[in-house]
């Protein structure tokens, strides 16, 4: 019974018209991809966001206050159905009003697009925490010797805050790698669409979901692992935590 | 904007919100009852249980609940009609109806997380208190009900407030198996009616103002504990 369910597995999970292997293959690059380019337009946006908070104008700050309580009051799923449609469809009426006609938006575009939207919420609310935790002291210090912003936000701040951010940005990841499963609900064919549709030909439901969830499971026990790293490094020179 | 459809539909909706908090209320409450256990075998278990607590966070918490329930759903179904007899069988009728997976699915997922924060307040509390207890000849059972454990669960509850939101942000997943939830009763009306934007704009409003409650009410409760000043 192992046996054959070890050759079963083989089979299914050979790459060419046997086995689901290369399409599942393409699911992992795909979710990796999405999630990869989803978090960095995030990250973006979150440090766009953060500087806008704590420096802004009070009507930008109304406005990202505004952002960063949908973002994180409404389930991702149906954030991602709105931005979705919303997205593409005001692409559309944009490129109309340049007499082009509706075209039907690439599927990974749109992806990253509507993830790191939802992304840049949160990551927002982690840099602005992270930012105001750097004391006020060492900016000070900075400004006295003379530094210009962008060498005070280089040389000093963004040093000071990546011990606070890091650990927040690394759940953030996590949080991106699993929500890119989300992005199969509007038909963007990542690792759990990819999974679902061979499990459907095959009817080996089982065995390829366990697949498809040993992959998650590596992808988030690797990058928990290189955030470690990360942290490690950026902490250095610091007084060890107990 | 066309709202038209929404009152026609309200009695629809009503019947999602309710399967939505019974989503909700199941997971958590169960979850959390599952996760004291689960938090304790990773500080004080042996080595077997140790890793198996820890395996099962580390599954919970580091793949997508869509593909949790997934499993749940089409792979171990899939596998009941393989049991000589499942057919004939009354448990037969839980294997048709998928809101028993999402409860199963959604109650596993939620105790995995609250483990893990378990697991911390349990670390948390200062040793010199458990030692004081046993000290004075407390049993361990005793040690952990009168003083470990009530002591590490006021450590939990501001925390609960976010993780409890974070689990009613995950239920729309339920629509995705024949479940009618809020957002599955959205989705079929947006198919009856075909309107795109409303019944989801509509969705996310009440989303927001059920986490407004959620906020209110965790933070009543929380102000009902006294605090060192």
């Amino acid at each position: 019974m192992i046996l054959a369910a070890a050759t079963s597995l083989t089979e299914l999970l050979s790459f060419g018209d046997k086995g689901y292997g290369d399409e599942l293959a393409w699911g992992v690059l795909n979710t990796i991809q999405i999630s990869i380019f989803g978090y960095a337009f995030g990250l973006a946006l979150g440090l766009l966001g953060a500087v806008g908070k704590l420096s802004g104008g009070k009507y930008l700050r109304y406005a990202l206050d505004f952002y960063t309580t949908i973002g994180r009051a409404v389930p991702e799923l149906v954030l991602i159905l709105l931005l979705y449609y919303a997205g593409t469809d005001s692409f559309n009426a944009l490129i109309g009003l340049f007499g082009h006609d509706p075209v039907q938006v690439n599927g990974m575009v749109a992806a990253i697009f509507v993830l790191g939207l939802v992304q840049g919420a949160y990551s927002t609310e982690v840099l602005r925490a992270a930012i105001q935790a750097v004391p006020i002291g060492q900016l000070e210090a900075a400004r006295a010797y003379g530094m210009t912003p962008w060498k005070m936000f280089s040389r000093v701040t963004l040093p000071a805050m990546l011990p606070n951010a890091i650990p927040g940005l690394a759940n953030l990841w996590l949080n991106i790698t699993k929500d890119s499963a989300l992005i199969s609900v509007v038909g963007f064919t990542e690792l759990a669409l990819a999974t679902r549709q061979a499990a459907g030909v095959s009817k080996q439901y089982f065995l390829l979901y366990v697949v498809a969830q040993i992959i998650y499971l590596t992808i988030s026990n690797f990058s928990g692992f290189l955030f470690n790293r990360l942290e490690q490094r950026v902490r250095r020179g610091q007084p060890k935590l107990v | 904007m066309h709202w038209g459809w929404l009152v026609p539909h309200l009695p629809l909706l009503f019947h999602g919100l309710q399967i939505t908090l019974l989503i909700l209320v199941f997971s958590v409450v169960v979850g959390f009852i599952l996760a004291v256990p689960i938090g304790l075998a990773q500080v004080t278990g042996g080595p077997v249980a140790r890793t198996i607590a820890k395996a099962y966070c580390s599954y919970m918490r580091g793949t997508p609940l869509l593909t949790q329930l997934w499993l749940l759903y089409y792979g171990v179904g899939s596998l009941f009609p393989m049991i000589p007899g499942m057919r004939e069988n009354f448990m037969w009728l839980i294997r048709l109806d998928a809101i028993y997976y999402v409860l199963f699915a959604f109650t596993l997922n939620f105790a995995g997380y609250e483990a893990e924060v378990m697991r911390g307040a349990f670390l948390s509390v200062p040793r010199g208190e458990l030692e004081a207890a046993r000290a004075i000849g407390m049993s361990s059972w005793k040690v952990l009900s009168r003083v470990w454990f009530p002591r590490a669960v006021l450590q939990v509850l501001p925390t609960l407030t976010g993780e409890v939101i974070g689990q009613l942000k995950s239920t729309p997943l339920a629509f995705t198996l024949p479940v009618m939830d809020l957002m599955g009763a959205t989705s079929k009306i947006r198919q009856d009616t075909y309107i795109i934007y409303e019944p989801l704009l509509f969705l996310a409003l009440v989303y927001m103002i059920l986490t407004f409650i959620i906020t209110r009410a965790f933070g009543y409760f929380e102000n009902m504990i006294p605090k060192r000043k």
